[in-house]
C-alpha cells in the first residue's frame, strides 16, 4: 500500500495486543493508518522493528532492546527511554528518542537520523556506516567505534576511547573528551564543518545549541593498512 | 547467562509485598535464565547472640524438627522459622560459623545456603514461574531482596549452582556476565580457607568478595579489587545486611538498569522487569557506568 | 614428500624444521604475524580415523541404485515458517564476496542450486550474483554487519547469526587492501585499498541472553517465516550448543578447527579450536540431553572432503554439513593447471594458501577482474554440481552398505575407531574391541 493512500491514526495497547500482532500489522499495513501510536510498552523489545513505509509512530512509554531496529521511511518517536540497540541498523527515516538510551544506540546504522534528547550510553554509533546521530546530552565509553561513515554529534560530554578504530566518520562533541581511542584525533572545523553540524542540530531540532561551541574528531587514517611501528595500537 | 533483579524498600508499607513485587520481576527475566532461579531476602533479624540460616535438603522426608533438636541440644536455643519447599530457616543460639561447623560434621547431607542475621537465601533448577510457585515467594516480606534467572554457560545446572551465591555474613551475590580467570583465582581462594561447592564462574567471584572482606575490605573495597583481579564480563548485584550494591566491568557489555522513585530503589538487567512495580513510569532511570559502585543502604537508626 | 635435499649426516630437527626455521626468519624480517588463507594444515584426529562396519551376517545391504537411500532433509522446522528442504545433506559455507570474486560466488549458487541445496553469503553482505543464482541462500549476520539490510534479510531463505567460525573461534573477518576493490569498498561502505579492521563481537549483543532477545528481532523483522542459525566456531562445544538452543536457535552449525578462512593469523588457525570430530560428538551429547537432537538441526562443517566424511558426521548425528574449502578446491583452487603460477608466487599446486593476498590464479580468492575472468561460472557451477553429487553418492553408498534406507538413519553404532584419540574424541570404540577411552562422566 502506498503511504499516500495511508489515512487514520491506530491506537495499540501493548498490554493486550501481542508484540507479533503489532508488528505484523506495522508491516502489512492492512489498515491504512498513516499514524500509529503504541501505548504500555514497558519495556518490550523490537517495537516497531522491520518497518518499511512513511509512517508515524508514537510509542508513549519505555522500550526495551531493538526499537525500530533496521526501519525504513518510517518516523520513530519514543515518548520515554530505550533499551540497548535502538535504531540498530537503521536505513533511511528517522527515530527519536524523548529520553535516554542504552548502549549501542545506533549500531551499524546505514542511513536516516537517530536523536536521542537525554544521554545515549556506551558504544553510540558504533560500526556506523551511514547514518546520523544527535544526542543532545553525554554518550558513554567506545562511542564511534570503527564508526565507517555517518556523523554523531554529541551536545553533553563523549565517554572513553571516543572513536577507537574509527574510518571516514565525523564525530562532533560540544562538551568534554574523557579520551580519544585509537587512530582518533581532533581535527579543524572548517567552514564546510560548521554548516554540516548546524543542518544536523537544525533537522535534530536542536535550534539551541551553538555549533561553534563543537569541536571535530575523526581519522589520522594511521592504522589504516598494517604497520609494524604501530603493533601496540592493536 | 541471566538475569537479575534487586529491590530495596525505602518506605516501609512496601515491605509485606516485597516478595510479590520480587516474583513479578523473576518472571520477566525468564526468557534470560530458563535453567534455574533464585531469591535472597532480608528479614526478621535474629536476635543479638543468635544467628540464621537457611538450609537446603534434598530429602524429602527431612525432618527440620529433628534437626532443630539437635542443634539445641548442642548450642542451648534452635528453632525453625519458616519452611519452604526443600529449604528451612533455622535460628540457633550461636555464631553462625560454629553453626556451618556443626553442620558440615554432623549433617553433610545439608547445604547451608545463607547464613548471618537478617538473610534468606531460596533457590533451585527450573523455571522462574515453576521456583516462584513452588517457594511461595509472593508471600514474602522484608526489607530488600534480589534475585536471579540463570542460563548456564560453562557449569552444570544444579541447586547449588543456582544464584544467589552467599559469600560472608548476610552477604550475597547474583552476577550476569562470564568470567575468565575464575579457575586459577579458585584455586589462590582455596588455598585461603574459602571453600567452594561448584565450578560456577559466579561462586569464585562471591568467593572472592568474601575473602578481600574477612581480610578486613570494607564492602567497597572489595568490589574495587575485583576490578582488578576479577576477568571477564560482568553484572554484579551484591546484598548486604543494609542494602545493595551494584558494579559492572570496564568493558559494560552486559545490560543494567537502575530505578528509584519516593518508595523504592530498584535493579535489573532489563526495564522490563522494573515496569512491573508501582509506580514505575515515573520511576527516575539510569543506567550505573562501568568501573563504579552503586551502593543504597538504610539509614543507622 | 620426497627429500631430495638429504644425504647422509644431516639430520632435522623436529621443533626447529625448516618450516619453523622460514616462520621465525620471516617474523624476524617483518614484524608481524603470518596471514594466510586455507584452514589448519597440520595432522589432526578426523573422521579417516573411523570406520564402517558394512553389512554382515547380521545387517543386510541395500541394493545400490534400485533400493532408495533418502538423502534430504529440512532445516528449520522449530519455529520458522518457511523450513529449508534440501535435496541432500550437503550446504555450501558462508564465505565472503570479497574474500572470493563474484565469478566463484555465482558458480557455488548455480551448482548448488542445480542439486538442490543451499549456499550462504559471507562477511560482506548478499551480491545480486549470488541471490539470483541460489535457490537457496542462507544470509549471514556477522559482528561487522558489512552490507546488512533488511531487504536482504527479507529475501534470503535463513538467516545465519554468526558468532565465530572454526579457523579463529574469537576472530573477526579480514580482508586485506589489495582485496578491497571498489566494488567491495562500496558494498562494505570502507574507503578503497586500507587492511580492513575486523570486530571479533556483535555491536549489539553479548552473550546467549541477549542474543536471544536479537534473535527474536530478526523474527519480528521478518515476520517469523525464516529459520535462524547460529554459527559457532568449535571451543567449548558442548555448552555452547546448548546455550544456541536456549536463545532460540532453529538450526545450529559448528565448524571445526580445519574450517578454512580467507585470511587470518596462522598461529590462530593452528592453535585454537578443536577437531571437527570431537565437536560432532560434544553438540549431539548436548542436543541430546536437552531432548533436541533432530529438533534443532545440526551442520558441522571443517574439513569435510569426501562422501565419507559426510557420511560419519551424519553417523555421529549430525543433519547434514558444509563445505568451503572443498568447493573451492572443486572450482579449481590448487589445481595442478596452475603450478606454473603458484612457482611464480612462491608456492605450488597443492601447498598454496596465500588467499588473502587476491592473485588467485584460479580466480576464486581474488578481486582482480582479469583474474577472476579465468573463473567461468557455469563451468564452475557444473563442476560444483558433479562434486555435489559424487559426495552424496559416497555417502549413500555406505549408508547403503550399512542397511540404511535414508542417510540420517546412520548411527554411530555402525562405526568404529581405529586411534585411541579418534575412540575417545567420537566416542565409538577401538575397532576390534569394546573399549571407549575417556567416556566422559556426569
Amino acid at each position: 500500500m502506498e503511504a499516500a493512500e495511508l489515512t487514520g491514526v491506530e491506537v495499540i495497547d501493548l498490554a493486550s495486543t501481542p508484540l507479533r500482532e503489532l508488528n505484523r500489522r506495522l508491516h502489512e499495513l492492512a489498515g491504512g493508518a498513516r499514524s500509529w501510536r503504541i501505548v504500555n510498552p514497558n519495556g518490550a523489545h523490537a517495537v516497531a522493528c522491520g518497518l518499511d513505509a512513511e509512517i508515524d509512530v508514537e510509542i508513549q512509554g519505555h522500550v526495551g532492546y531493538y526499537c525500530a531496529g533496521m526501519n525504513k521511511l518510517a518516523t520513530v518517536r519514543v515518548h520515554g527511554n530505550a533499551g540497548p540497540g535502538v535504531a540498530e541498523n537503521l536505513m533511511s527515516g528517522e527515530v527519536v528518542v524523548a529520553g535516554s538510551a542504552s548502549q549501542s544506540a545506533g549500531a551499524s546504522g546505514r542511513g536516516g537520523l537517530l536523536v536521542v534528547h537525554g544521554d545515549a550510553s556506551a558504544r553510540c554509533g558504533i560500526s556506523m556506516k551511514g547514518i546520523d546521530i544527535v544526542v543532545r546530552g553525554s554518550v558513554g565509553h567506545l562511542s564511534a567505534f570503527m564508526a565507517q561513515t555517518g556523523r554523531l554529534v554529541v551536545c553533553g560530554d563523549a565517554g572513553e576511547a571516543l572513536g577507537d578504530s574509527i574510518y571516514e566518520a565525523r564525530l562532533y562533541v560540544r562538551g568534554e573528551v574523557a579520551s580519544l581511542g585509537a587512530d582518533c584525533v581532533e581535527k579543524d572545523m572548517r567552514g564546510e564543518h560548521l554548516a554540516e553540524l548546524s543542518d544536523l542540530l537544525g533537522r535534530a531540532g536542536l535550534d539551541d545549541v551553538d555549533a561553534a561551541q563543537f569541536r571535530r574528531y575523526g581519522s589520522a587514517r594511521q592504522l589504516y593498512n598494517f604497520k609494524v611501528d604501530n603493533a601496540s595500537a592493536y | 547467562m541471566c538475569g537479575i533483579v534487586g529491590l530495596f524498600c525505602k518506605a516501609p508499607e512496601l515491605e509485606p509485598r516485597l516478595g510479590q513485587y520480587l516474583a513479578a520481576m523473576l518472571e520477566q527475566m525468564s526468557d534470560r535464565g530458563p535453567d534455574s532461579s533464585g531469591v535472597a531476602v532480608y528479614r526478621d533479624p535474629a536476635p543479638s547472640g543468635w544467628s540464621k540460616l537457611t538450609l537446603y535438603s534434598f530429602d524429602p522426608e527431612m525432618s527440620w524438627d529433628a534437626l532443630c533438636g539437635d542443634l539445641a541440644g548442642t548450642f542451648g536455643g534452635a528453632h525453625e522459622a519458616g519452611v519452604r519447599a526443600n529449604h528451612a530457616v533455622i535460628v540457633v543460639e550461636a555464631e553462625a560459623a560454629d553453626v556451618e561447623r556443626w553442620i558440615r560434621g554432623y549433617r553433610p547431607d545439608l547445604r547451608v545456603m545463607s547464613a548471618g542475621r537478617a538473610i534468606e537465601i531460596y533457590k533451585e533448577v527450573g523455571r522462574p514461574q515453576a521456583f516462584v510457585a513452588q517457594f511461595r515467594v509472593a508471600d514474602i516480606e522484608g526489607s530488600h531482596g534480589l534475585g536471579h534467572t540463570r542460563m548456564a554457560t560453562e557449569s552444570r545446572v544444579t541447586t547449588e549452582g543456582s544464584h544467589p551465591f552467599s559469600t560472608g555474613l548476610d552477604l550475597c551475590l547474583v552476577h550476569n556476565g562470564s568470567l575468565s580467570n575464575h579457575n586459577r583465582l579458585r584455586e589462590r581462594l582455596r588455598r585461603e580457607g574459602i571453600e567452594f561447592q561448584t565450578e560456577n564462574d559466579t561462586e569464585v567471584a562471591a568467593g572472592y568478595l568474601a575473602w578481600r572482606m574477612r581480610e578486613g575490605a570494607s564492602l567497597q573495597e572489595a568490589l574495587e579489587g575485583s576490578l582488578a583481579d576479577l576477568d571477564g564480563f560482568y553484572t554484579f548485584l551484591v546484598g548486604t545486611a543494609d542494602g545493595f550494591a551494584v558494579l559492572r566491568d570496564p568493558i559494560a557489555c552486559k545490560p543494567a538498569v537502575l530505578a528509584e522513585t519516593e518508595d523504592w530503589v530498584a535493579m535489573s538487567s532489563e526495564y522490563r522487569a522494573i515496569a512491573v512495580l508501582p509506580g514505575a513510569a515515573d520511576a527516575q532511570l539510569w543506567e550505573p557506568e562501568p568501573s563504579i559502585v552503586y551502593a543504597w543502604e538504610k539509614a543507622l537508626v | 614428500m620426497h627429500d631430495q635435499t638429504w644425504q647422509p649426516g644431516l639430520r632435522e630437527s623436529y621443533l626447529y624444521d625448516r618450516n619453523v626455521i622460514a616462520e621465525i626468519q620471516r617474523a624476524s624480517r617483518e614484524g608481524i604475524y603470518d596471514i594466510r588463507g586455507f584452514g589448519a594444515k597440520r595432522r589432526l584426529p578426523h573422521f579417516d580415523d573411523l570406520l564402517f562396519l558394512g553389512a554382515s551376517v547380521s545387517r543386510y545391504p541395500l541394493e545400490g541404485y534400485r533400493e532408495r537411500c533418502g538423502t534430504d532433509v529440512v532445516l528449520g522446522m522449530r519455529f520458522a515458517k518457511q523450513p529449508l528442504e534440501l535435496k541432500i545433506p550437503v550446504t555450501i559455507a558462508g564465505m565472503s564476496f570479497g574474500a572470493l570474486s563474484a565469478p566463484a560466488k555465482e558458480a557455488l549458487g548455480r551448482g548448488a542450486s542445480e542439486v538442490g541445496t543451499a549456499t550462504t553469503t559471507g562477511d560482506g553482505g548478499m551480491t545480486e550474483e549470488e541471490r539470483s543464482h541460489s535457490k537457496t541462500l542462507v544470509y549471514q549476520v556477522l559482528p561487522s554487519r558489512y552490507g546488512m539490510n533488511p531487504d536482504d534479510l527479507r529475501r534470503a531463505d535463513a538467516i545465519e547469526v554468526v558468532v565465530g567460525q572454526g579457523a579463529k573461534p574469537g576472530g573477526g573477518g579480514m580482508l586485506l587492501g589489495h582485496k578491497i576493490s571498489d566494488r567491495v569498498a562500496a558494498m562494505r561502505t570502507l574507503p578503497k585499498g586500507i587492511d580492513q579492521r575486523s570486530a571479533c563481537r556483535h555491536p549489539d549483543w553479548t552473550g546467549p541472553d541477549d542474543l536471544e532477545i536479537k534473535i527474536h528481532e530478526l523474527r519480528e523483522i521478518t515476520d517469523w517465516e525464516k529459520p535462524i542459525f547460529v554459527k559457532i566456531g568449535a571451543t567449548r562445544t558442548y555448552y555452547d550448543v546448548q546455550l544456541a538452543v536456549k536463545a532460540g536457535a532453529d538450526v545450529i552449525v559448528v565448524d571445526g578447527m580445519q574450517g578454512g578462512t580467507a585470511a587470518t593469523q596462522d598461529v590462530f588457525i593452528e592453535h585454537v579450536g578443536i577437531p571437527t570430530l570431537p565437536a560432532t560428538r560434544l553438540a549431539v551429547d548436548a542436543l541430546q540431553e536437552l531432548d533436541m537432537h533432530r529438533k534443532v538441526q545440526l551442520i558441522m562443517s571443517g574439513g569435510i572432503r569426501t562422501g565419507a566424511d559426510v557420511a560419519k558426521a551424519l553417523a555421529l548425528g549430525a543433519d547434514a554439513v558444509s563445505i568451503g574449502t572443498a568447493a573451492l578446491i572443486s572450482l579449481g583452487d590448487n589445481s595442478p593447471e596452475y603450478e606454473e603460477e603458484y612457482r611464480k608466487l612462491g608456492s605450488a599446486a597443492g601447498f598454496y594458501d596465500d588467499w588473502q593476498a587476491g592473485r588467485d590464479p584460479a580466480g576464486i580468492s581474488t578481486q582482480e577482474d582479469t583474474l577472476a575472468a579465468r573463473l567461468d561460472p557455469v563451468l564452475g557451477g557444473r563442476r560444483i554440481a558433479n562434486y555435489l553429487r559424487v559426495l552424496t553418492l559416497e555417502a549413500q553408498t555406505l549408508a547403503r552398505a550399512c542397511g540404511k534406507s535414508h542417510v540420517h538413519n546412520l548411527e554411530p553404532e555402525d562405526l568404529v575407531a581405529l586411534t585411541v584419540e579418534a575412540a575417545a574424541m567420537a566416542r565409538v570404540p577401538l575397532a576390534g574391541t569394546d573399549w571407549i577411552p575417556g567416556r566422559y562422566s556426569a
